[in-house]
């Protein structure tokens, strides 16, 4: 597995897509910090493109590279070397390529900045680590789609309609379902509702680490007592952890009877 | 050497094999044969264990092939469309497949006479079609096997590689190899085979040397006689 790895990673590594990311990281970090001067505000924004963005490229990347490297793949089932491997060694590489360019894009300016002396090192830590799961997750998402549409178009606009679907309307949804039902008791519902989303999950966790749950008014409270623990976090990111391992074991499911 | 015994495969509602039974005893080129979507590189696959039939089982040396991967260590398999990843180089490429194979290989050879030794350290990505296919076929032939499987070896291969070509598969013939081919040239077919497996509506309609075709359809020349049973199946 660690040699498909290690091929995939070489492949993307010297892949301009990934240099474009990775500088994209890197002069939005430096235009945040160094214009702004204020590293909460830097956070709050790097937020708010984070969410939206990473899922965005991981499905992309995903969906592209599973499409792009077929006949590839192909070549590589027949040698003496079991599916799981492949796809485990493939998705591995793509992740770890994508993750590397969020965590040195961001982590170059941050540390010329001097994050280490100030107390936003662990806000910083966690966004680092949120956006590291959404790579994950939506690179497996993106993989689950792939495999089950042989159709290249019908799998990419699936897999965009997924992240559509994940970063904007199920929060239209969301808040409809408060407005609709706001005479009712709702704090264990949207409590629910944050964990089926894994943009909503990262988003709130972010937001209550950074101590402005205010904003988010009464549910904000209820979100606060569960998220703001150390329970709250580990729940958190058990949840995030469900959402990488529950896409990756479909793909294996998938595979044992996938024709290729 | 390789034994298949009902073997039935749908896509969907399409039947493609349909209670299939193939021998292919060791040593020799057998042309696998038929008109498109006859189910020839689907047989292929699933020898490879790429495509995994409903029923029916694959033997190779006795021993059922089907959920197994190491068997594919004694399997060289040419594909029919060559498509690397564009970002790693020729080089890079056959040493990622010799470190995926635990075998001898003598890809040096392959590389002088198929005259890649300019490309080695070119992109995948940027090398034309026909030199992609030389870089596909020193990949299957560089490992030392009893079986070579090839799906259209010829596509896009000019004149001095096909010669080339030729001359590998005779060689590998005489150390007494198991080539499997499938092709859509008939001189190709007339030229290399010992044996030829004709596949019609997912089962085998000929087997047998390509004088035995012949006769049975009272025809001169393979082309004509391929064409002749091709025709049956517009009838």
């Amino acid at each position: 597995m660690f040699k498909i790895l290690k091929y995939s990673f070489y492949d993307l590594m010297r892949s301009r897509w990934s240099y474009v990311y990775f500088a994209f990281y890197l002069a939005l970090g430096f235009v945040l910090l160094f214009l702004n001067n204020d590293v909460d505000k830097a956070i709050i924004t790097l937020l708010n493109i984070i969410i939206v963005l990473t899922p965005l490229i991981g499905t992309i990347f995903g969906v592209m590279y599973y499409y792009n490297s077929k006949e590839f793949t192909e070549l590589l089932l027949a040698q003496p070397m079991k599916r799981n491997t492949i796809f485990l060694g493939q998705y591995l590489g793509i992740s770890i390529s994508l993750t590397l360019s969020l965590i040195l894009g961001l982590g170059i300016p941050f540390l010329l900045y001097g994050i280490f002396m100030s107390s936003a090192i662990f806000d910083f830590g966690l966004l680092l680590v949120v956006g590291s799961f959404l790579n994950f997750i939506f690179v497996a998402l993106a993989y689950n789609i792939a495999l089950s549409n042989s159709n290249k178009i019908k799998g990419f606009g699936y897999a965009i309609l997924m992240w559509l679907f994940l970063a904007v309307i199920y929060d239209g949804l969301f808040l409809i379902s408060l407005m609709v039902f706001n005479e009712y008791p709702l704090d264990n519902f949207s409590l629910l509702a944050t964990m089926f989303n894994p943009i909503d999950l990262s988003r709130i966790l972010i937001l209550l680490k950074l101590d402005i749950s205010a904003l988010l008014g009464y549910t904000g409270a209820v979100f606060k007592k569960f998220f703001g623990t150390n329970f709250g976090l580990v729940i958190s990111l058990f949840v995030m952890s469900l959402w990488v391992l529950i896409p990756v074991w479909r793909i294996q499911r998938k595979l044992r009877k996938k024709d290729f | 050497m390789i034994q298949i015994s009902q073997l039935h495969k749908k896509f969907g509602k399409l039947v493609v094999l349909d209670g299939l039974n193939l021998d292919i005893d060791a040593g020799g080129i057998f042309a696998v044969l038929g008109p498109n979507g006859s189910g020839k590189t689907t047989v292929i696959k699933s020898i490879l264990g790429m495509v995994i039939p409903n029923s029916g089982e694959i033997q190779i040396d006795g021993k059922s092939v089907l959920k197994k991967w190491d068997y594919r260590n004694q399997i060289n398999y040419l594909p029919q469309i060559a498509n690397f990843p564009a970002n790693l180089s020729v080089k890079e490429l056959i040493a990622m497949v010799k470190n995926l194979r635990p075998k001898e290989s003598n890809e040096t050879e392959l590389i002088e006479l198929f005259a890649l030794t300019p490309f080695l350290d070119k992109k995948l990505g940027s090398l034309s079609g026909g030199t992609k296919q030389k870089v596909n076929i020193v990949l299957t032939f560089m490992f030392d096997s009893d079986i070579i499987i090839l799906d259209e070896p010829t596509t896009g291969l000019d004149p001095i590689a096909l010669i080339h070509l030729k001359g590998i598969i005779h060689q590998e013939k005489e150390k007494g190899k198991t080539i499997l081919i499938t092709t859509h040239i008939m001189s190709f077919v007339d030229e290399m085979a010992d044996e030829v497996v004709f596949l019609l509506d997912g089962n085998i309609y000929f087997k047998g040397s390509i004088d035995d075709l012949k006769t049975k359809t009272k025809q001169t020349d393979l082309e004509q006689s391929i064409a002749h049973l091709i025709s049956k199946q517009y009838v």
